[in-house]
């Protein structure tokens, strides 16, 4: 388990020690962030605490997935990383470049893209090439090096195919990864994707997922994926729980999924065969914690069977 | 009491090069007090289908009858029929529109043309079968959250007094506590009432929960239709389609190929802890029901 | 329903048309407009038909889609040719009741409805094979002077470009609340101006509400991906005059001389 509240830094200072880079890619510390109601004279009429003292560190490289319920302050959490919003106490660092620093907001977006929950109210071109070279036009890339990232962003998300194709012809799954090429498109090191899935039918889902988790690997970019469906998390690095504002689950995924009743009480839900597997555990049976797959699950069975009904059960893999 | 259709068909743009087959020859009755749940993925047909049940879509060829009737038969009211077979879309943002949230539950049955009192009881009616604290009546609709405007959107069609409920993906968008909320007010509404209910939806695991019966749609086909566990058994044919069966049923069948005596079709994680604690651990079956 | 609608609707195939600098097409498509106003003869309508087809030909979008736009002004056509082809003065040819139709109302009614022909196809033929986004910075770069006089051009082309986008989803959307607030009984049809004007409520709210939904997630998209005005961008596809290009406005020039030559002359 990775703990959280590292040690305090003083705000604004960049941490270093022994001159090397103790922080991963993004790091908050003491976060809190509130969202202010006002009324038509500016009084303040309510506040809502979103994110409440939250610390974490996330390295470079990673692909870490963060589950929590509606309002659990997570899609918040990602607004804060590129400087959609700024924090109401304490700091977020990207790439050691503080967001409450009005000077490297470009610089921070660069570095930090996002993906959001709806595929088409963030698609701007009318033609999917167009729309993937908008953020390298905004940034100042020269012509011929843009169609170079258009070139490369679209292959890397498959969708070459389809480059002189209208945004509004193309399925939600296939719109969310000429979304993710736009923000590939300006060479980010990590990538925020809000509930990238939230709209899409399970196919959409399967193949958004399976994109992103190839640029993690390939490309080396650092993803932070945002998600209340289990089965998108079992593949990740690492998993954040967030409830009410704070972290409090964060570990492996089989670190999580082994807490199955936990993770109930956050509203969440765990995959069938990781909520089987815990059943039958609770019956009884020898079966470890935080089954993750199917395979695993049968593996674990298949033994029991064949202590029970010796000479029926084949044990190796199906013919 | 049913929905039946017969020889349903319906081509887009029908003498133009853009010519589609959103269903093709699709034939099925749906009897009273049903919970069916219809599967498919995007473009397979099961919006275009649901829209012909409260004839918002006319046929091109093929009849719907509505408890023997023709609902585009000759003076049978279409409008009528809609506040019979209520059908609530998926974004519950896409119908509200009142300053608050009572007065939009209101609308459906003001347009049948009921008298005020009527009207109030009605939607009065409506929000409490949907669990809607008093609370809210006066808000907005549109300051509540995803699960809560879905739950207005429902009571807005329900107001109406409809004998059939059609839910077009009520979940999408919902999170797990948001998706079981509504799921099981759905359920209630079937249990209580009796009402008759056509779940669309993309999870097999809520399906196999909730339904009696599924339909699964494929290139405006009709491909299955039975119990979830028979539709289940052809998870291979269903996997081709883009459809996934549930993870238990991998699970059982993987099992059964490499020789583990199961015989049923299971489909939610009850069914297969029960199944496989009975064989086992024969001494302690049935003395595992579920905590809550 | 949407589909019909070509106007705005890019053909794409490849082609020296497509390939063209778009502020050479907005000329030429303005050049095609001037000479239709100029022509008054058959020499005049045969030489603008020529460019047509040529135009249509270069393009290489399939005449039968072209076409499909007029649909959308048909009854325009129809009310103008029979203005004109009732109620010219003139040699008269037939008479039904108070109806006549004269030789110079048949003359009339006949360019007039090939002038709306040409039009549409014409301006058809500059949408087709220009991309929205083409097309605005067409603009934004052949109205570039304006910039001088605070005319604020990108951001208008910008919002031309994103309007064209949203068009098509947002004419889905009003189909789908349509339907949702139909299976709720509502009714959009039936009822006098007021009552049918008190029915569009509870279509426009809930599109209202969602395009300011849409403008506002837009806008943090935008923002998320390095947008902050015209300054200091860069273009994918940037604008710069070609040896076709250069050879289309000397045709133009040619053409439009000879269409106004035609009308000084009174070529028949």
């Amino acid at each position: 388990m990775v703990p959280h509240g590292a040690a305090p830094v003083r705000e604004g200072v960049f941490p270093q020690e022994d001159g090397f880079e103790i922080m991963g890619i993004i790091k908050a510390s003491r976060l809190i962030f509130d969202y202010i109601r006002r009324d038509e004279e500016e009084n303040i009429q309510e506040v809502d605490r979103a994110i409440d003292n939250l610390n974490v560190d996330i390295q470079k490289g990673s692909f870490v997935a963060i589950l929590g319920h509606n309002g659990s302050g997570k899609s918040t959490f990602a607004k804060q990383i590129n400087g959609i919003l700024t924090p109401t106490e304490g700091t977020v660092w990207v790439s050691g470049m503080n967001t409450a620093d009005e000077n490297a907001i470009w610089e921070i977006r660069k570095k930090a893209g996002m993906v959001f929950q709806n595929p088409d109210n963030q698609i701007i071109g009318n033609v999917v090439e167009e729309d993937v070279g908008f953020g390298p036009e905004n940034i100042g890339v020269p012509t011929e090096d843009i169609w170079k990232r258009v070139d490369e962003s679209l292959e890397a998300v498959g969708m070459t195919a389809y480059r002189y194709q209208s945004p509004n012809k193309l399925s939600g799954g296939q719109k969310q990864r000429v979304a993710i090429a736009g923000v590939m498109a300006m060479k980010p090191e990590c990538i925020v994707l809000d509930e990238p899935t939230a709209m899409l039918d399970p196919n959409g889902r399967k193949e958004v997922i399976r994109t992103v988790r190839e640029l993690n690997r390939k490309e080396g970019i650092t993803v932070l994926l945002i998600t209340h469906y289990m089965e998108e998390v079992v593949s990740a690095d690492r998993v954040i729980v967030m409830d009410d504002g704070k972290i409090v689950m964060d570990g492996t995924p089989r670190q999580i999924f082994s807490r199955v009743e936990e993770l109930k009480s956050y509203s969440l839900d765990v995959p069938q065969v990781t909520e089987l597997a815990y059943e039958l555990r609770r019956s009884g049976l020898e079966i470890p914690e935080g089954i993750l797959s199917q395979q695993e699950l049968l593996d674990c069975l298949l033994p029991l069977f064949a202590e029970k009904f010796p000479g029926k059960i084949t044990l190796d893999a199906k013919q | 009491m049913s929905i039946r259709a017969e020889h349903l068909t319906h081509i887009y743009g029908q003498g133009t090069a853009f010519e589609q087959y959103a269903l093709k020859d699709v034939n099925f009755e749906i009897p009273d007090g049903q919970f069916v749940g219809l599967i498919g993925h995007t473009g397979s047909g099961k919006s275009t289908l649901i829209q012909h049940l409260n004839g918002l879509l006319k046929p091109t060829s093929g009849t719907i009858y509505y408890n023997g009737e023709d609902i585009h038969g000759e003076g049978f009211s279409l409008k009528r029929l809609r506040g019979k077979v209520g059908l609530v879309f998926q974004y519950p943002e896409h119908q509200l529109f009142e300053t608050d949230v009572f007065a939009d539950v209101c609308f459906g049955p003001r347009n049948l043309g009921f008298t005020e009192k009527e009207v109030w009881e009605r939607a009065k009616e409506a929000l409490e079968l949907v669990g809607m604290d008093r609370k809210y009546w006066e808000q907005s609709p549109f300051e509540l959250s995803g699960g809560q405007k879905r739950r207005v959107a429902i009571a807005g069609v329900l107001a109406m007094g409809p004998e059939v409920l059609i839910l077009d993906e009520p979940t999408a968008g919902l999170d797990p506590r948001g998706r079981d909320e509504i799921l099981d007010k759905i359920r209630d509404l079937h249990d209580r009432k009796g009402m008759t209910i056509l779940l669309v939806s993309h999870s097999m695991e809520d399906i196999a929960r909730y339904a009696d019966r599924l339909m699964v749609m494929n290139h405006g086909e009709k491909v299955f239709d039975g119990t979830p566990r028979e539709v289940f058994e052809h998870y291979r044919e269903l996997e081709a389609m883009g459809l996934a069966a549930p993870q238990v049923t991998y699970l059982t069948h993987a099992l059964k190929e490499h020789g583990v005596p199961i015989d049923e079709e299971l489909t939610t994680v009850e069914e297969a802890r029960d199944a496989i604690v009975r064989l086992l651990k024969p001494e302690q079956a049935g003395s595992t029901g579920r905590q809550a | 329903m949407i589909r019909d609608i070509t106007l705005g609707q890019y053909y794409p195939v490849k082609s020296v048309l497509h390939q063209m600098d778009p502020r050479t097409k907005l000329f030429g498509t303005m050049v095609f407009i001037i000479s239709l106003f100029l022509a008054d003869g058959l020499c005049a309508y045969a030489a603008a038909t020529a460019f047509l087809v040529l135009a249509i030909r270069l393009s290489r979008v399939p005449f039968s889609f072209m076409v499909r736009g007029l649909k959308t002004i048909f009854f325009l056509l129809l009310i103008s040719v029979s203005f004109n082809l009732f109620l010219t003065d003139g040699e008269v040819l037939a008479q039904l009741w108070f109806l006549k139709i004269t030789r110079e109302g048949l003359r009339m009614a006949f360019f007039m409805a090939l002038r709306l022909i040409y039009l549409v196809i014409g301006s058809s033929v500059m949408t087709l094979t220009t991309t929205p986004n083409e097309l605005t910075d067409g603009l934004e770069k052949g109205l570039g002077f304006l910039k001088a006089v605070k005319v604020p051009v990108h951001e208008i082309s910008m919002m031309m470009s994103i309007a064209l986008r949203f068009i098509p989803i947002l004419v889905e959307e009003t189909d789908k609340i349509m339907k949702a607030q139909m299976a709720r009984g509502a009714d959009f049809e039936s009822g006098n101006l007021i009552q049918k004007a008190k029915s569009m409520v509870p279509l426009l709210v809930p599109l209202f509400i969602s395009a300011f939904r849409r403008a506002t997630d837009l806008a943090m998209a935008m923002e998320a991906r390095c947008y902050r005005g015209g300054e200091g961008r860069t273009k994918m596809k940037p604008l710069h005059y070609e040896r076709r290009d250069r050879l289309a406005y000397l045709f133009f020039a040619l053409y439009l001389a000879a269409m106004a030559a035609a009308r000084i002359w009174r070529l028949p």
